[in-house]
């Protein structure tokens, strides 16, 4: 070994130089991220196309092969391999299903959309999705206004669009044009055992002040009453402090946000919401959360150790594996933050989530939304339901069916809310760096300094920043 | 000259100049077209903006954070290394005294020597891993666990006073073993006849160490310096996946190689993201011209 690190020959000042050069190694990464710099829309391949008929909405051509791509997450890959995929080759028996999963979808596709060879239905999910705001605007996203406007695949006299739940669309669209589909549709409120609950004698809360007094009760019982994991997903903090602000104000609160009004985040809704929040903060949360995962707090839950956990619908399917038997998850709308709110107490936030869309300068574009109509059939859609636990955008799908608690216990938040249901915000994907300020500034406001005026400047001066900032493309919503 | 010695040269060099040229220079010379451009990442690169990502990156307080960070891990990181590996080296080579005319280290030191080396062996993102549950902020962190019941955890991570200590305690913990063996290989190049005679002139082990082996390893502490400097402009792996948040908590942790990752591949902004690289890379030709300019001194030929 002695010899290695000073051989004689070799000088000792040149070998300092080669190792100021080693380091410099570590920047080049973005240089390759452009290694295709330059194509453009000269490179679009030939595209499969057939005779449009009554059969064949899309006009596909029959003998045209598909690539999908689907994301590797808490939703698996069987409804696409076991479900949608034969149901899409019952109808199209000579169409090839090039088929391959992902973990992270950026890494894998983006070089793909650069290179001019995308593939032709992309699943566009997980903590490494692409910048979808982006994909729409450099044209690498197909127009699905065709998709929605054919008919349903087997609910008979309906088009596609008619058979999803409100907002579906309205989610994946861009200054008024559909780009996606959010199929997921996921119920957002508290999540809470309501074994534990039964056992105890409490009630979910549809005031504030009941609120409180049962985290009082909780704490009392040694139960932390309220938790989220700030190392990663203090978003999930962001949409509950967001939703009671929508609840006080209604949605235009949250549409003035995502179209960067200025003075959207110093609105009256939001600071009585981040004040709300911030005295739940101060009493309540076990400050050791700013550093645990979201698995961490989910198990902590489990183990009956938190009261209530600020989250989406895929929850129950993601704990799965580390539910106790016994446990029995059920949602609870956010409560009313002011007897004033104008929205009442039952009011919910549900979104249609997780991007598929088809690739407009793949081989065969109109192949992949075809295979975004089959998901899209009332069939595909129950058999995800039942694969993954989660609820998709067609409509009643699953009614009737009796597959968890927790979804259950969702479809009753939906039925109760009624018409009082809103899709919530969008800015968190259409600005990550909006996106990325909210987090810290929620986990500040929950853990740090309580202090909700200084929440509502800090992400009115990002705001602003992102409105002035011409290299970040704007997006609209009414 | 003799017959064929620039084929031969030449046969040896050009796959790796190819190599380099094709993946490092010529992504150098592209991160350096893209910095005065506005661009997503996708699509093709149209908005020229000339020094407009420079003007938005000395407005930008994530960017002057992440600057302060990395010059915190470029002051400490070496130091603390170089000191802790030339402290274990020497004891492992030379601190044992002199026994039957023979230098040697302390006992077992074959042993240690092997230890040290251990963490050199594994992947970064497992270090990152394993300390980010070392520095757990509850009762399941092994640091806290070890803590009396009664105390309050340490947040350590989620605590913006430690967390940036934390990051670097974990680089050094890495670092360590290389360096030992790096100044081990270089104190076996010291002739014993040296300490010898030192030691027959009634030398302490504390005057053989400050008179004799840091003199005559002198470089080689100079290579160290500049390697960990180089080092302490990256930290990407380890900020990324141990602290909260990602560079957090709000924003304590962000260094500039995760920011270059994060505006090229989160937020879109290529554009801003290569003028962020090529910051990085005057930075490290400033930190290795600096130090070697600096520690220049006239080296001891043993």
């Amino acid at each position: 070994m002695t010899d290695i690190f000073t051989k004689p020959e070799l000088d000792r000042r040149t070998l300092l130089r080669r190792a100021a050069a080693v380091g410099l190694l570590a920047t080049p990464a973005v240089g390759m991220l452009s290694a295709c710099v330059g194509s453009s829309d000269e490179d679009t391949p030939e595209q499969a196309t057939g005779t449009k008929s009554a059969d064949n909405p899309l006009g596909i051509d029959p003998k045209a092969g598909v690539e999908i791509v689907i994301f590797n997450g808490g939703l698996g890959t069987d409804y696409a391999t076991k479900v949608d995929t034969p149901l899409f080759n019952k109808k199209w028996p000579e169409a090839k299903i090039t088929y391959s999963q992902a973990e992270e979808i950026s890494t894998v596709v983006q070089p793909r959309i650069n290179a001019g060879s995308p593939p032709d239905m992309i699943n566009n999910s997980g903590s490494k999705l692409m910048d979808f705001g982006a994909i729409v605007k450099a044209g690498q996203a197909a127009e699905l206004t065709d998709l929605f406007a054919a008919p349903s695949l087997d609910i008979a006299g309906k088009t596609v669009a008619d058979t999803l739940v409100p907002g579906a669309i309205e989610q994946g669209s861009y200054d008024g044009k559909p780009f996606a589909v959010n199929y997921s549709y996921t119920v957002f409120g508290l999540w809470y055992n309501a074994a534990l609950f039964k056992k105890n004698n409490w009630t979910p809360p549809t005031t504030w002040a009941e609120f409180t007094a049962l985290c009082d009760k909780m704490k009392a019982a040694g139960v932390v009453p309220f938790g989220y994991a700030g190392a990663n997903a203090s978003y999930y903090m962001v949409r509950a402090i967001l939703t009671s602000a929508g609840k006080i104000g209604s949605e235009q609160v949250l549409k003035d946000i995502d179209n960067l009004k200025e003075g959207a985040w110093t609105n009256d809704a939001i600071k009585q919401a981040a004040q709300a929040w911030a005295g739940i903060g101060q009493k309540y949360i076990n400050k050791t959360f700013l550093g645990l995962r979201h698995t961490e707090v989910q198990l902590q839950q489990n183990q009956d150790k938190v009261g209530f956990y600020p989250c989406g619908s895929w929850l129950e399917n993601e704990q799965a594996k580390d539910t106790p038997k016994g446990f029995e998850y059920a949602i609870a709308a956010y409560p009313s933050v002011t007897a004033a709110d104008k929205l009442p107490a039952t009011a919910i936030n549900a979104a249609a989530g997780e991007i598929y869309f088809a690739a407009a300068k793949g081989k065969n574009p109109q192949g992949g939304k075809e295979y975004l109509r089959t998901m899209l059939s009332k069939e595909a859609a129950l058999e995800f339901t039942k694969l993954t636990k989660s609820l998709t955008v067609v409509a009643g799908a699953s009614d009737g069916q009796t597959i968890s608690p927790g979804l259950t216990s969702a479809n009753d938040a939906v039925t109760k809310a009624g018409k009082d249901i809103f899709m919530g915000y969008l800015f968190d994907t259409w600005y990550k760096k909006l996106d990325d300020e909210s987090r810290a500034a929620a986990n500040d406001l929950m853990f740090k300094d309580y202090d909700a005026a200084k929440f509502c400047d800090r992400m009115e001066k990002a705001s602003q920043a992102v409105a002035k900032d011409s290299s970040v493309t704007k997006f609209t919503r009414s | 000259m003799r017959h064929g010695k620039y084929p031969f040269i030449i046969g040896f060099l050009v796959v790796p100049v190819a190599l380099y040229a094709v993946f490092v220079v010529w992504a150098y010379i592209q991160a350096f077209y893209l910095s005065v451009y506005e661009w997503s990442g996708l699509g093709p690169v149209e908005n020229f903006v000339g020094l407009g990502n420079f003007r938005k990156m000395w407005d930008d307080t994530t960017f002057w954070q992440s600057i302060k960070h990395n010059v915190f891990l470029l002051v400490f990181l070496p130091i603390i290394t170089v000191v802790l590996a030339l402290i274990f080296a020497f004891l492992l080579n030379v601190g044992g005294g002199h026994k039957g005319g023979v230098i040697r280290g302390v006992w077992g030191s074959k042993v240690y020597r092997i230890i040290f080396f251990f963490p050199q062996l594994l992947a970064l993102a497992i270090v990152a891993v394993i300390f980010g549950r070392v520095f757990g902020p509850d009762k399941s962190g092994m640091i806290n666990g070890l803590l009396p019941e009664s105390w309050s955890p340490w947040l350590f991570l989620a605590d913006e006073r430690y967390a940036m200590g934390c990051i670097l305690v974990v680089l050094v913990w890495q670092a360590v073993g290389f360096y030992v063996v790096l100044f081990s290989a270089g104190m076996g190049n010291i002739p014993t006849e040296v300490y010898e005679a030192a030691a027959i002139d009634g030398a302490s082990r504390v005057t053989l160490f400050f008179k004799i082996t840091i003199p005559l390893l002198w470089n080689t502490v100079q290579v160290a310096w500049v390697y960990l400097g180089i080092a302490a402009f990256d930290a990407f792996a380890l900020v990324n996946i141990m602290t909260v948040d990602r560079g957090g908590p709000d924003g304590a942790t962000s260094v500039l190689s995760l920011m270059i990752y994060r505006n090229a591949f989160e937020f879109s902004q290529a554009g801003y993201a290569s003028a962020l690289g090529v910051v990085l890379f005057f930075l490290t030709l400033t930190f290795a011209w600096v130090t070697l300019s600096a520690t220049r001194r006239e080296s001891v030929e043993a």
